[in-house]
């Protein structure tokens, strides 16, 4: 269980070179460049392709300034990027149109193949765009973004409390499994799983003690329903510079390549 | 002077339950480290809880100048900082940076001021080069320094921890009470580790059963095996009292309280 807790505590920290210009730049123009990226591949038809590669060619020159490897963001969009295609890959079977391929019982079809490279490359893009925010912009800050963006400050709260106490959690749940497996606890049937049940509603109960207490600690240090900032974020220059910079290339190939 | 803590008669019962509090009278004076001793369920952690207001009861209770009641818990809990005895739970921030300005920030002060508070306090508690770590990034002791930090930033009057020494092992132990005996603040420390109670504070005082059963010199206290097995408290075996040294005047300078 502590091997899956430090794996998920690298792949939530930075990547990269922390001192580059991109890392230092304000979360928010990080949050809307990055997302205004995914927003253009999104909206773009296959036929349109050349826009994905514009916005790969965005991601990538991203990367490079951020000192970011391939193989970082390789390590951090593995787990997602199967999951968001494990959809799309049956879509070539089921959707007919175009030009069509028999392999023996099934048969692949043109149009089914063109939405599979469109979700593809959308998918690529999006969970790469996403996964280059966090390695460049530390957790805390990109909610402290979200929250001067007008993100309702209790959506914010609970994501903070949950990125803080998850390892807590994950650890209380590794040592609650061990002690049921030192107690010969092995299920070999579905009926006796009912014990992990009740290591679940014990988690629950355990949890919400925990959050009774983490609240008491607040008011015990003044905690009047709005938490306190340490660092007022400051959108500069070089932050105008990049949301204009990446809004500008992103965004006239798109138009370039509607009205071609 | 004013003492620090004056509680007077002080009772509460959980909804539902007997009186977890019976009538508590209580006087610290500036100044004191006092150790407050029980077996479990004696209302230790209740009693500390009606410290900073987190619960309020019957009868009276001044601490730290002010009368603990609905509308002074915002100044009350300025002057007393409260350290929980699992750091998790008091360590919430995603930074220690952020964690240690909590408390600053909500009083008002201004971010500069915050910044130098958090600095010191960190310094004070030897954990300066942790600022920028996250909490779950610490050892169990380090956790502990850091939420002393917590409310040392608060620049309180009183200082209240639940079972410093619980979970850490002998260095740990070791250099929290170095850190503490460092902190020239009036402490009250609910604890069962009475070797520790022993080489921190000069006065203790045992609850049992919501009442005040025991109070004296910590030294005394702590020889009379009677009045301990009573309790459910002993030293550890071959624990050598008089190897300690006494801890006889209080920090500040005030009279010892009764």
């Amino acid at each position: 269980m502590s091997g899956l807790c430090s794996h998920a505590l690298e792949l939530t920290g930075l990547a990269g070179d922390p001192g580059s210009r991109v890392h230092r730049l304000d979360p928010r123009a990080k949050i809307v460049g990055l997302f205004s990226v995914t927003i253009i591949a999104v909206s773009t038809p296959l036929a349109h392709w050349p826009v994905y590669v514009c916005c790969v060619a965005v991601l990538a020159t991203y990367a490079a300034a951020a000192r970011v490897s391939p193989r970082a963001v390789w390590r951090r969009v593995r787990f997602i990027l199967p999951l968001v295609l494990l959809v799309a890959v049956f879509v070539p079977f089921v959707r007919s149109g175009g030009d069509s391929w028999a392999f023996g019982p099934l048969t692949i079809h043109q149009a089914g193949l063109e939405v599979l490279g469109a979700v593809s490359a959308k998918a690529l893009i999006g969970t790469v765009g996403a996964a280059l925010l966090g390695a460049t912009t530390t957790f805390p800050s990109v909610l402290r973004g979200l929250e001067a963006m007008r993100m309702p400050r209790l959506l914010v709260l609970i994501a903070a409390f949950m990125y803080r106490y998850l390892f807590v959690i994950v650890e209380e749940a590794g040592r609650m499994r061990a002690a049921l497996v030192s107690r010969g606890y092995a299920p070999r049937n579905a009926l006796q799983v009912g014990a992990m049940g009740r290591m679940a509603s014990a988690m629950f109960l355990r949890t919400y003690s925990r959050g009774e207490r983490v609240y008491h600690a607040m008011l015990a240090r003044g905690y009047n329903g709005t938490m306190p900032q340490l660092h007022p974020l400051a959108f500069g220059r070089a932050d105008a510079v990049f949301v204009a910079g990446v809004l500008a290339v992103t965004l006239s190939a798109r138009i370039a390549g509607a009205t071609a | 002077m004013t003492c620090v803590v004056h509680a007077r008669g002080l009772r509460y019962r959980y909804p539902g339950h007997e009186e977890a509090l019976r009538g508590i009278d209580l006087r610290v004076e500036h100044g004191e480290r006092v150790a407050l001793l029980g077996p479990n369920g004696a209302g230790k952690t209740t009693l500390m809880m009606h410290l900073n207001g987190l619960m309020i009861g019957d009868g009276e209770l001044e601490v730290a100048g002010l009368r603990v009641a609905k509308d002074t818990l915002t100044a009350l809990r300025a002057r007393v900082g409260v350290v929980f005895q699992d750091p998790d739970d008091q360590l919430f921030m995603p930074t220690v940076r952020e964690d240690v300005a909590f408390g600053p920030l909500n009083m008002g002060l201004e971010r500069e001021a915050v910044q130098h508070r958090v600095a010191d306090a960190l310094s004070r508690v030897r954990m300066a080069h942790v600022v920028d770590r996250a909490p779950y990034q610490l050892s169990m002791g380090e956790r502990r320094r850091v939420a002393i930090a917590t409310v040392l930033a608060m620049d309180p009057t009183l200082l209240v921890l639940d079972e410093p020494s619980a979970n850490l092992d002998p260095r740990a132990r070791r250099e929290l009470l170095e850190v503490l005996e460092t902190i020239d603040r009036t402490m009250l420390v609910t604890t069962h580790d009475l070797p520790l109670a022993a080489e921190l504070c000069e006065r203790a005082v045992i609850l049992a059963g919501g009442r005040i059963v025991g109070d004296g010199p910590c030294h005394e206290i702590l020889a009379d095996d009677e009045l301990l097995a009573a309790h459910d408290l002993e030293l550890p075996a071959g624990f050598d009292l008089s190897a300690v040294a006494t801890r006889s005047r209080p920090a500040v300078g005030a009279q010892h309280g009764t």
